[in-house]
């Protein structure tokens, strides 16, 4: 690296909400090399996987990512049910395709809320995680749950969305759409956002190919890759709906996609809704006697791209081998493209333009008393404070 | 079966078919293909260099028979994904890099070079990726010790 100097950010920094290290090697105020660390927090969870039984696992996959946490059940149930030959009901089908959806919605809000942060363009954070939080609020009345909704199971879903709640969600997302008008063209139109990402962090269409990323990240970069096209799971070849792609590979044509993406996701979430109404309440889910020997491949398009999901069984309760494949795995490695050559103020917008996912979720909550010490409130305390926060939220739609 | 595949699969015996020991069509879309370790090489670029398949991710266990690795790639236009699958002997586990082909497969090895102790032939980095310097080396935590 000669006599280069380095900037670290990281393994805590504002910048990103999960510890890593990157290591810019600079040359005045250019980036001229980037190294990093990751497995701050690595659980083994594929190695966990090998304890739990089948329908545990769904729990457990769900908690590799806090932010895509429908996003890996889904792709480890298409794997599972690939093996157990199991074909679930319409209304499972809708009904995870609906989560699915909404999950790529509040990601990619929060995502441009945090490039606006990143540009120091606060306005933007404030407005859109503003607007997200009716997204979160139709999380709970649907699931109970803001985030790991748990819906996903073996053979179907666990929670009917019942069929008097659809004007209700209709009515949420009519009311975000001007929102979500307003926020593209905040971001579209505004000469300082393009200014900051027009021509930064550029990734070619052969870089693309050359690392295996997926998600926004390469659509953006004119690789139209989805799987929800290219190999269709749960409702997606019952609607219509189309890829968005983009051909500058920079990180206002990621921005873009992104944006557009939820307006598609908006349109699928209608379409099922619409579904829904005509299928009989309640049929969500087959039984699932055993999972038989055998192998399965299965994956998702996660909001940052493909989950995806291998399974060894042997005819036991429990995964012989599993390997998850999470999309940020392969679109970090893009940094080395996307960052080297760029000036360590653009260094920063690169790094955060692939929306990487160190997936950590590990939290407790407990509230003491400043003066005695003492514990106020616990999980048992906090739990029903959330469920009468759910409850209000039902009794005002 | 779509045709484009089955031109893939006719192809694939066609142009290597020594090395192919075995494939397994599960349906339409997962076919999986058991080769020797010597032929990785060659055959996963003719995959991705004249197919234009997807490299999606490499997973690796430790068996009876000593160490496995599925090589996942994908065919996105038509949603087929294709496991190469290799067999290493235990006492002696390395195979060759793919990361000359593509540098997709970087991480990936770097990762089952760490948890099963997989040497990876040509590799240009084979530093630790998940657990750099809070493990002990020489200790390889995928690893089992499968029942004689």
């Amino acid at each position: 690296m000669g006599n280069k100097k380095i900037i670290p950010i990281g393994p805590y920094h504002p910048l990103q909400e999960e510890p890593e290290l990157f290591k810019l090697y600079c040359d005045g105020e250019i980036v001229r090399d980037i190294k990093w660390e990751t497995g701050y927090n690595h659980r083994g969870i594929e190695k966990l996987s090998e304890s739990k039984t089948f329908d545990q696992v769904f729990f457990l996959v769900e908690r590799v990512c806090g932010i895509c946490s429908t996003s890996h059940p889904f792709a480890f149930a298409n794997c599972i049910e690939e093996i157990a030959n199991v074909e679930i009901p319409d209304r499972a089908k809708y009904i995870r395709s609906i989560i699915g959806e909404m999950e790529r919605i509040h990601s990619h809000l929060l995502w441009v809320g945090l490039a606006g942060h990143f540009l120091g363009y606060n306005t933007v954070f404030m407005w859109v995680w503003k607007y997200r939080e009716p997204i979160l609020d139709l999380f709970e009345i649907i699931t109970g749950n803001r985030n790991s909704y748990a819906m996903f199971k073996l053979g179907g879903v666990r929670r009917d969305i019942p069929n008097h709640l659809i004007p209700s969600i209709r009515k949420i997302l009519a009311e975000f759409i001007p929102k979500l008008d307003l926020i593209t063209g905040a971001v579209m139109d505004d000469p300082v956002i393009h200014a900051r990402t027009k021509g930064v962090g550029v990734l070619t269409k052969e870089d693309i190919i050359d690392f295996a990323a997926v998600g926004p990240t390469a659509r953006a970069s004119g690789v139209a890759i989805d799987v929800r096209k290219d190999d269709p799971y749960a409702a997606y070849p019952l609607v219509n709906w189309k890829v968005i792609t983009a051909e500058e590979g920079d990180v206002f044509a990621k921005t873009e996609v992104r944006l557009l993406e939820m307006y598609e996701s908006v349109s699928i979430i209608e379409q099922c809704l619409d579904k829904l109404e005509h299928i009989k309440e309640g049929e969500i889910d087959v039984k699932v006697k055993n999972v038989p020997e055998g192998m399965g491949t299965g994956h998702a398009e996660a909001p940052r791209g493909e989950v995806f999901h291998f399974m060894i069984t042997d005819g036991g309760y429990t995964p012989v081998r599993h390997k998850i494949r999470a999309p940020s795995y392969v679109n970090i490695a893009t940094f080395k493209k996307s960052c080297v050559g760029q000036t360590i103020s653009d260094a920063t917008i690169s790094l955060a333009a692939v929306d990487p996912c160190y997936c950590c979720t590990e939290r407790m909550a407990m509230v003491y008393d400043y003066f005695t010490k003492k514990p106020l409130m616990g999980t048992r305390e906090l739990l029903k404070l959330s469920h009468e926060k759910t409850e209000n939220i039902r009794r005002r739609i | 079966m779509n045709p484009e595949i089955k031109n893939i699969i006719e192809d694939l015996k066609e142009k290597f078919d020594p090395e192919i020991l075995n494939i397994t069509e599960k349906n339409d879309k997962r076919v999986t293909v058991d080769i020797p370790g010597k032929a990785i090489i060659n055959i996963s670029q003719y995959l991705y260099h004249d197919r234009h398949f997807r490299f999606i991710i490499a997973s690796a266990l430790e068996t009876k028979k000593g160490f496995e690795i599925y090589y996942h790639f994908s065919f996105d236009r038509t949603g087929l994904i294709m496991n190469l699958h290799v067999i290493l002997p235990a006492e002696k586990p390395e195979i060759e890099s793919l990361t000359g082909s593509f540098e997709g497969a970087n991480w990936i090895e770097r990762e089952m070079h760490e948890i099963l102790g997989i040497n990876f032939l040509n590799h240009p980095n084979l530093e630790k990726l998940i657990s750099q310097g809070n493990w002990a080396e020489g200790v390889y935590p995928y690893r089992k010790k499968p029942l004689s």
